[in-house]
């Protein structure tokens, strides 16, 4: 079928098979491999984008259901805080399950920015990153969170 | 200015947070076939027949390979192992059929297809039960496979290796004994679970090369066994491999990389590519090993531990690989960081219906840890000692010797008794070791130490080579995988201390392609900074040298009269005589256009010196070149009801030699100490009686989340190397190796029972506390 | 990657959505109502289900509702866990339904999707039994309502080709007093061992329980036992623990002995929050 995304404030047309994830779209399609297949079941978290600003797992959602959303990965951020935080705080190691993590910070900043620590750690735990053992990622999460309130101009 | 102990961001950071940075399979090419396998849902069975007509004539199909496809048996230590499974599979998840496809999803629908008709047989599924004399055999011709040097297997029998290493005289050793304790400790395979899945492609280009891209922390190994495997000249293979999403040792074995290049032999050479899934990663690809292992110590009534004697039963799974070599490693370091004068160790790796075992963090070394310090904490309940005392009256020191008869120095033993009073000062240890906290609530410490030496070959090698660009910055090419590590950024400010200029102007190449990058051995063994750094500085310093050699021309100065800083080479007595890197790093131009010199390039190699086998006879033997040292220690809270409990603090003091990058090293450190948390109270593969795994998924092979994690307390020592760039020791893997010690110390005092098997899963925990086994 | 191809549909009112499923199922599609789809899309990868047509129901207005009035309160079956979580409409519902699988799938996992999965857990039906929910069913004769406890017994009991379309239960359940525990093996993300979920009513304790059978239920033998409070705790727990309506299960999760006693001491510590102490 053909099927128009909004991928990054940008339309993108491709012709796929309805039961195609958005994941392998992303990247067969449009070659953003920054969302990673880690497990395709919906258990680690590394092909997290947002979508209408909430972080989905992209291999838990077909791509047409994307259709008429605006879809972001991380490609499409372009040097927002947590970006910028995660460098500063040594935040990643392998840098496979960044891309995941930095989408999930960025809808919660974005939705939440509030969260106390249970509503971090809840948003948080949805993904794994094997490499570290947290510390980091929860510095930067909340430097991101202290430091700045939302500015809607910014990506 | 200075590079070297300052926390740099990892040179890589950019393009990790930014997603561009490219892991094997984000190579999106069109002209790319794609392959998917089918595996075994039998631990042990015949294949009695593979019907994949089916599969054959399914859309987009180009090839179905099944175990006739080659008769190559690979293996590291032992060749025992067919690419595609051959009229047998021997644990659940070998490969029996591989499909080619156009994409994917066709490649999968058709791997679907293909009908295997099986007679299971019956399954070996411990350790244990493969030393039985009534055991099945798993691999009959035991006694014809190509064998690496120092394996020694027992024919006839599921004894894949067998290595013993004696030191002193054990019937001195008892005699002198005045207590001895024994002490059993098991725990089942489970996984490395990188976030990225293994993953490799294959294509044998018109000309004859075998390239080969993969998702490997050992390009260089893959290079060397392809060659040897399928009789291909090394010169006809390059493998390459960009960032690797984590290895942790699990992506150190040769297997999807050969299945590729049958798949594309079976095409015509054309491109194919194979992803695994996450439930292949952990059936069909290596796990890490498992151990049940009996520690007997012999000790005065003061505490001085006279005699130990040591038994390894390793789970070396279905196919040798690396296991006895994981096993070897065990074993030579099997008296944990204590002088033991005396000293029987016995270790077997043997088959049984479980995946094949690849290197996991530590290489033997928290799996020796975990056996030597719960027999330690046993002793110091059967002497009523502190544990904490005990284990710093035994701690080795130079002079001492390791297991292997190697003589202990300064430089090659770290620092084990200020690790040990560090840790002592940092967890309140004298203050409370456990505590009531409310009616149903338990607080608990538990301690331990570890040491390891890396495992290597003899020959084990690395070469770096500086290139220089036109604005006088430096390209550093080395062979380690950046596997998260950090690895490269460290190496990049050692250039730059060397050559007293700015990290930011060290530019690293990423990807590792062994057409144009110097081989390091392999990206294993905590040795990147070591063998790799010794090599970059030699680059470094021959580059100087040529630095120098044609300043000393354009400046007409002695070479010995001049220094290299801030990118500039100048006469030491007198500054202001100077000329610029970058007007000579290309050779040096005269105002009137004559030219001399040319671009420069820096090389250097590094070999480790003085390293040589291990007798499995004896042990006796240099494998490897240091002990790098710590201590660590736990702390939990009990729900005492259903003994949940919650990590709370955990804290590890290691001899860093030198802190090169701060915050890196902090990172390795707290990321090995999450891992070995997470292994020993979570991770596991649950087999069937008939040895298939009932969790390979994420699910329910569960892994340490955000916030589970405990509050870490790191503290490094800095006692040199001096062989060491910097004096700088390991760091990857030392984190982890003695958590689960520590860890089940503190759940087995909150419990008040002895706890001996991981994971350490709250109901674990009750059963034990209950009456039955821990 | 799902390897087998379907059809999408996304109907854009309940009747719509009958009728494509009746006549994409007299055509053999198997056709499936999607709805998160996060069950199908995994189960797909493993050809543990198969379809070649999904209806996809979030475009179905009445799916999406949810309301709060002074009388009754509505959610859509086609809401996800996260954002009925985050309204915090009936925060027994909220958080019960927060404890299922993590908080990115579950801006995905939608509660009918939920309610009606395959897996033995089906956690948020727990608060819609104990809030004596009715259901709107949608089927070819069009939305019949239908009391919970009419409708489930073990899974949902519903017809070929009907499909949820929302839960409609008294507001004055959300003011009531609470307790939801879920208690896992190890890790903070995976099924539970036993989840038990309570609401202090004026006519006494209510109770349902996940995880410990292989179904989920609320039982009134089982409330009735629980709410003799002449009985210590541990006495009507035991007693409770006699009437259960199927065995425990053992599992990789826990064996049924530890999960017996997990639910023991869970349901033990909900009595102690919920019961105004003597």
């Amino acid at each position: 079928m053909k099927l128009e995304l909004n991928v990054n404030g940008e339309v993108r047309h491709a012709d796929v098979r309805p039961a195609e994830l958005l994941l392998d779209v992303l990247r067969e399609n449009f070659g953003l491999t920054g969302a990673k297949p880690g497990c395709r079941n919906g258990d680690c978290g590394a092909c997290t984008v947002t979508v209408d600003g909430w972080p989905m797992k992209s291999c838990l959602m077909l791509a047409v259901e994307a259709a008429g959303k605006a879809v972001q990965t991380v490609e499409g951020l372009g040097g927002t805080p947590e970006q910028t935080a995660f460098v500063e705080k040594f935040a990643f190691q392998c840098g496979y399950c960044t891309p995941g993590f930095i989408m999930n910070v960025h809808a919660l900043r974005r939705i939440h920015p509030q969260a106390d620590e249970a509503a971090v750690r809840d948003w948080l735990q949805s993904n794994i990153c094997r490499c570290s053992g947290y510390e980091e990622i929860r510095e930067a999460v909340e430097c991101v969170l202290r430091s700045r309130p939302p500015a809607d101009n910014e990506p | 200015m200075e590079a070297i102990g300052r926390s740099v961001p990892k040179k890589e950071s950019f393009d990790k947070v930014a997603g561009s940075a490219m892991y094997t399979a984000d190579r999106i090419e069109p002209r790319t076939l794609h392959a998917r396998l089918t595996i075994s849902p039998f631990a042990h069975a015949r294949i009695a027949a593979v019907d994949a007509s089916e599969a054959r004539r399914s859309p987009g199909v180009r090839a179905v390979l099944t175990g006739d496809a080659s008769d190559v048996l690979i293996g590291e230590e032992i060749r025992d192992r067919p690419v595609i499974a051959r009229d047998r599979v021997r644990y659940n998840g070998e490969i029996v059929a591989v499909v080619v496809a156009d994409t994917e999803a066709e490649a999968m629908r058709a791997a679907n297809l293909i009908r295997v008709r099986y007679e299971p047989l019956p399954v070996v599924n411990d350790p244990v039960e493969a030393l039985r004399p009534s055991a099945p055999i798993l691999h009959e011709k035991l006694a014809e496979y190509q064998k690496g040097e120092g394996v020694v297997s027992i024919p006839g029998t599921n004894v894949a290796s067998i290595i013993r290493v004696l030191k002193g005289d054990m019937d001195r050793g008892w005699a002198e004994s005045e207590t001895i304790v024994e002490n059993r400790v098991s725990f089942a395979p489970s996984d490395h679970a990188a976030m990225e899945t293994r993953s490799a492609s294959a294509e044998i280009r018109p000309d004859g090369h075998v390239i080969i891209e993969t998702s490997t922390q050992v390009p260089f190994a893959v290079k060397k066994f392809m060659a040897r495997y399928f009789g291909i000249d090394p010169g006809w293979i390059v493998v390459r491999t960009p960032f690797v999403g984590g290895g942790y040792g699990g992506k150190t074995a040769i297997q999807l990389e050969a299945v590729a290049y049958l798949a594309s032999r079976a095409v015509g050479g054309r491109k194919v590519k194979l992803v695994n899934t996450r439930e292949e990663d952990m059936l069909t690809s290596p796990v890490r090993i498992g151990l049940d292992a009996t520690v007997r110590l012999g000790s005065t009534r003061d505490g001085k531990i006279r005699a130990a004697q040591i038994v390894y039963r390793f789970d070396g799974g279905a196919y040798n690989d690396k296991s006895s070599d994981v096993a070897r490693a065990a074993a030579a370091d099997c008296s944990g960081p204590y002088g033991i004068e005396h000293l029987h160790c016995e270790c077997l790796t043997v088959y049984t219906n479980h995946t094949f075992p690849a290197a996991f963090r530590g290489y033997g070394h928290s799996e020796l840890t975990f056996a030597m310090e719960r027999a330690i904490d046993a002793l110091a309940d059967e002497l009523k000692m502190d544990p904490w005392e005990l284990r710093m009256r035994n701690a080795a020191v130079p002079g001492d010797t390791a297991p292997t008869r190697d003589r202990l120095t300064p430089s090659n033993l770290g620092d084990i008794r200020t690790c040990l009073n560090r840790v002592r000062s940092l967890a309140e240890w004298d203050d409370w070791q456990v505590r009531q906290v409310n009616e149903h609530t338990v607080r608990a410490k538990g301690i331990a130490c570890f040491w390891k030496n890396s495992s290597m070959d003899t020959d084990a090698t690395s070469g770096a080579i500086l290139l220089f660009n036109s604005d006088g910055s430096v390209n550093l090419v080395t062979g380690v995988v950046e596997i998260g590590t950090g690895t490269k950024t460290v190496l990049a400010q050692m250039v730059a201390e060397r050559l007293r200029m700015s990290v930011d102007r060290v530019h690293v190449k990423f990807t590792v392609d062994t057409l144009d990058t110097p081989e390091h051995w392999k990206t294993v063994a905590s040795r990147g900074t070591f063998l790799a750094g010794r090599a970059a500085l030699k680059a470094a310093d021959d580059a100087i040298r040529q630095l120098k050699s044609i300043a000393a021309v354009v400046l007409r100065a002695d070479p010995d009269d001049l220094e290299l800083a801030h990118d500039k080479v100048f006469v030491r007595a007198d500054p202001a005589v100077q000329i610029a890197v970058k007007d000579i790093c290309y050779g040096y131009k005269y105002p009137n256009g004559n030219a001399i010199g040319g671009q420069i390039v820096g090389r250097g190699y590094y070999t480790q010196r003085r390293m040589n086998p291990l007798n499995p006879a004896t042990g006796e033997g240099t494998p490897g070149p240091e002990w790098n040292v710590g201590a660590q220690a736990v702390e939990i809270e009990m729900d005492t009801r259903d003994c949940s409990y919650r990590l709370v603090k955990a804290i590890s003091v290691n001899d860093a030699g030198k802190v090169l990058n701060p915050k890196g090293a902090l990172g390795q450190v707290t990321g090995a100490m999450a891992m070995g948390l997470s292994y020993a109270s979570r991770e596991a593969f649950y087999y069937t009686d008939n040895g298939t795994v009932l969790n390979p998924t994420l699910r329910d092979f569960t892994l340490l989340r955000f916030g589970e994690n405990p509050e870490y307390v790191v503290e490094f020592i800095e006692n040199p190397c001096l062989d060491a760039p910097f004096g700088a020791r390991a760091m990857g893997e030392h984190g982890l190796i003695a958590m689960p010690a520590a860890l089940a110390s503190a759940v087995s005092r909150a419990a008040g029972v002895r706890l001996n098997r991981l994971p350490l899963f709250p109901e674990t925990v009750w059963r034990a506390k209950n009456g039955g086994i821990g | 990657m799902i390897p087998f191809d379907f059809d999408y549909y996304r109907p854009a009112t309940v009747q719509e959505a009958v009728s494509l499923y009746a006549r994409l199922d007299r055509e053999g599609k198997r056709p499936l109502y999607w709805s998160g789809g996060t069950e199908i899309a995994t189960f797909a990868r493993w050809n543990r289900i198969y379809t070649e047509a999904v209806i996809d129901l979030k475009a179905v207005p009445e799916c999406r509702a949810l309301t709060v009035g002074d009388r009754e309160m509505t959610f859509g079956s086609a809401l996800s866990l996260s954002e009925i979580h985050d309204s915090g409409a009936f925060p027994l519902l909220g958080e019960t339904g927060g404890g299922i699988a993590d908080r990115t799938s579950r801006n995905k996992i939608t509660l009918g999707g939920n309610v009606c999965s395959r897996m033995i857990y089906k956690e948020a039906v727990l608060p819609l039994l104990l809030a004596d929910s009715d259901v709107l069913v949608a089927g070819a004769s069009g939305v019949r309502r239908v009391p919970i406890g009419r409708l489930f017994d073990r899974s949902m009991r519903i017809g070929r080709g009907e499909f949820l379309v929302q839960f409609v239960m008294d507001a004055g359940y959300r003011t009531m007093p609470y307790a939801s525990v879920k208690k896992r093996k190890a890790s903070a993300i995976e099924y539970p061992i036993v989840t038990v979920a309570a609401l202090a009513t004026g006519s006494g304790i209510r109770f349902a329980f996940s995880g410990l059978c292989d179904f989920p239920f609320r039982s009134a033998e089982m409330e009735r036992i629980l709410n003799r409070r002449e009985l210590p705790a541990g006495e009507r727990i035991r007693q409770a623990a006699a009437r259960l309506p199927a065995p425990v299960i053992g599992d990789i999760k826990a064996s049924a002995e530890y999960r017996k006693w997990v639910w023991t001491i869970t349901t033990e510590d909900v009595l102690k929050a919920l019961e105004p102490q003597a």
